[in-house]
């Protein structure tokens, strides 16, 4: 067992004697990819600064790729690592590709692929212009570069989709694809929880600086028992009839075509197996599982602490 | 290329970029070549050198301004990236924090001494030219002025840091720096004074060496004003510097004393710093 590529470990963090991130322990492994969500104030970017060094722990430990961030030997991990911060903020008087060359060279990074690094994010015709009259999205796209630049095994991205639109969303999800299938541990925080379902390997859901799950989403669905929506669509007249032989399901809308019920996650097989013994008289069928949002708010509210 | 030669290159690019260069290096030469040939005027008559006469007007000069430039240049260094974001980035990337400051003082004093060298260098050239040449002695006692301007301007970077490595809002360092350059250029000397006329007697020599080397501006006064004798005889200071006995040596020393503390107190906040 290798050890993880980042390691929160029974961590708390206080300010002003006010708890901030409270007994969180979380692994998170080589090649994975995994969604911090949470709303603002829940932790997210303490957790970020505590992978950074930039604050110590008041309780437990960090580590990152093996070092402890905040010790002697943090720069070292600092080589393997790209961070995207929530808000970005360059010197106003360089150039695009000054910022990369300098940030570049701090990394010991080949500074001959940075203009083809700033044609990736699509600020090639912005590269010798003044940061100073970058928009912000242009500032965020910058920011993806520079978190690029020297290959990091590790990336960590503050809220990495803000002020972008969404043709730049998609690019940014296809490259968090690629990063991925080059085996680059990637921890991101995010509100825009519907677009990354697809991509994410494992959700952090974070409230109030605790840790309420930790899992997969099938994992999460399973501990959240939030009801499945299954939805039929029948033939003409045929509705009410079908709703009769549903005995168990709990029914919320019946017209003349259409049947919508919700059950329980473990009786989705069931009742599955039961509609398609009704035959032809079914038409269609949609399950909607719960999606990434029903299950935060599910887990802020009510889910106790894995 | 060096961690810490690349953060000072990246501080002089863009003190080169915002200006701030030219603007220091003009109002330096500005200030030093008026005061050289205003100066030399009564100068001319009694014999003085011109070079000489600007030993002694330019390093009054140099006690109002270097401070006041290198308090400005550092009072944001921390705080101020700190505030605008930059400071989360940098730190992010394998620099140790030390290397930070170590960079951000080595570019700032590469700039104080380019504006320095250049200012004060061309008030030199003219007052050489005008005197028709100057003795050694003259020209070592105006680099050794010029030298020890851009300690002087380090000593008050220094502050700046520690200033900009206390507080939480860059407002706030702006006037901490402020009053630190009133208090140590204006008020200090005037409070020695009021002490020397009322308790003259109780505050005796060892005392006020203390006090004379606790202010930095003070110590660069001593240095260039009593350090060569022809310097000490223009400006009237032989009979200071005969009561005041205080080598060159100790009052470099303090001078370097005060860049070296303040830095190294500043270095240990910021690593310590929650940012």
């Amino acid at each position: 067992m290798t050890m993880p590529a980042l390691q929160f470990a029974g961590t708390g963090k206080d300010y002003d004697g006010k708890t901030v991130l409270d007994d969180v322990s979380l692994d998170v492994n080589e090649g994975t990819l995994v969604a911090l969500v949470g709303h603002n104030g829940a932790g997210k970017t303490t957790m970020m600064k505590l992978l950074l060094g930039l604050i110590r722990p008041s309780r437990g430990t960090v580590s990152i790729l093996g070092y402890d961030p905040a010790g002697p030997d943090g720069a070292e991990a600092k080589k393997n690592l790209g961070f995207l911060p929530e808000t970005v903020a360059f010197q106003q008087a360089m150039t695009g590709l000054e910022v990369l060359n300098f940030y570049g060279r701090l990394k010991r990074a080949d500074l001959n692929i940075n203009p083809e690094l700033l044609a990736r994010v699509g600020l090639a015709d912005a590269a010798r212009r003044r940061v100073k009259t970058y928009s912000k999205g242009m500032r965020q796209r910058l920011g993806l570069a520079q978190a690029l630049l020297g290959a990091p095994r590790v990336m960590l991205l503050d809220e990495p989709t803000t002020g972008l639109d969404p043709a730049l969303r998609r690019d940014f999800y296809d490259s968090l694809s690629a990063l991925k299938n080059d085996g680059v541990t990637v921890l991101l925080s995010s509100h825009a929880l519907s677009e990354l379902e697809s991509r994410i390997d494992k959700v952090a859901i974070m409230n109030s600086g605790k840790l309420m799950a930790c899992g997969t989403l099938a994992e999460l669905r399973s501990r959240a028992h939030v009801p499945v929506r299954i939805r039929l669509r029948t033939r003409d007249g045929q509705a009410s009839n079908i709703a009769n032989q549903l005995n168990g399901a709990e029914i919320s809308r019946v017209n003349g075509q259409v049947i919508e019920f919700v059950c329980a996650p473990e009786e989705k097989m069931l009742l599955v197996r039961r509609v398609s013994e009704l035959g032809v008289a079914v038409e269609d069928i949609e399950i909607d599982l719960p999606t990434l949002d029903q299950l935060y708010s599910h887990y802020r509210d009510d889910g106790g602490p894995q | 290329m060096n961690t810490i030669l690349i953060i000072a290159g990246q501080e002089i690019r863009d003190g080169f970029r915002n200006r701030w260069i030219v603007a220091l290096t003009m109002v330096l030469a500005g200030f030093a070549l008026s005061l050289t040939l205003l100066g030399s005027a009564p100068g001319g008559t009694v014999g003085a050198s011109p070079l000489l006469v600007s030993v002694v007007s330019l390093s009054s000069l140099t006690i109002f301004l270097l401070p006041l430039i290198g308090l400005m240049l550092s009072y944001d260094a921390v705080v101020g990236e700190v505030e605008r974001g930059t400071m989360l980035l940098l730190l992010s990337y394998p620099v140790a924090r030390w290397q930070v400051m170590a960079g951000k003082f080595l570019g700032h004093m590469a700039i104080l001494a380019f504006a320095t060298i250049i200012g004060y260098g061309l008030a030199a050239a003219v007052a050489g030219f005008t005197g028709g040449g100057a003795e050694n002695e003259t020209w070592m006692a105006f680099a050794a002025m010029t030298g020890s301007s851009i300690v002087l301007g380090g000593a008050f970077l220094a502050i700046g840091y520690l200033i900009s490595t206390c507080v939480r809002e860059r407002a706030t360092a702006g006037g901490i720096a402020i009053g630190v350059w009133l208090f140590f250029v204006l008020i200090y000397d005037m409070a020695l004074l009021g002490l020397l006329v009322g308790q003259g007697d109780a505050l005796a020599g060892g005392a006020f060496h203390a006090l004379l080397l606790a202010n930095p501006a003070d110590a660069y006064r001593l240095f260039n004003l009593g350090g060569f004798d022809n310097v000490a005889t223009l400006s009237g200071t032989v009979g200071m510097m005969a009561d005041v006995k205080l080598s060159a040596w100790v009052l470099g020393g303090a001078q370097l004393a005060w860049v070296i503390v303040p830095l190294g107190i500043a270095g240990v906040l910021f690593r310590k710093m929650e940012i």
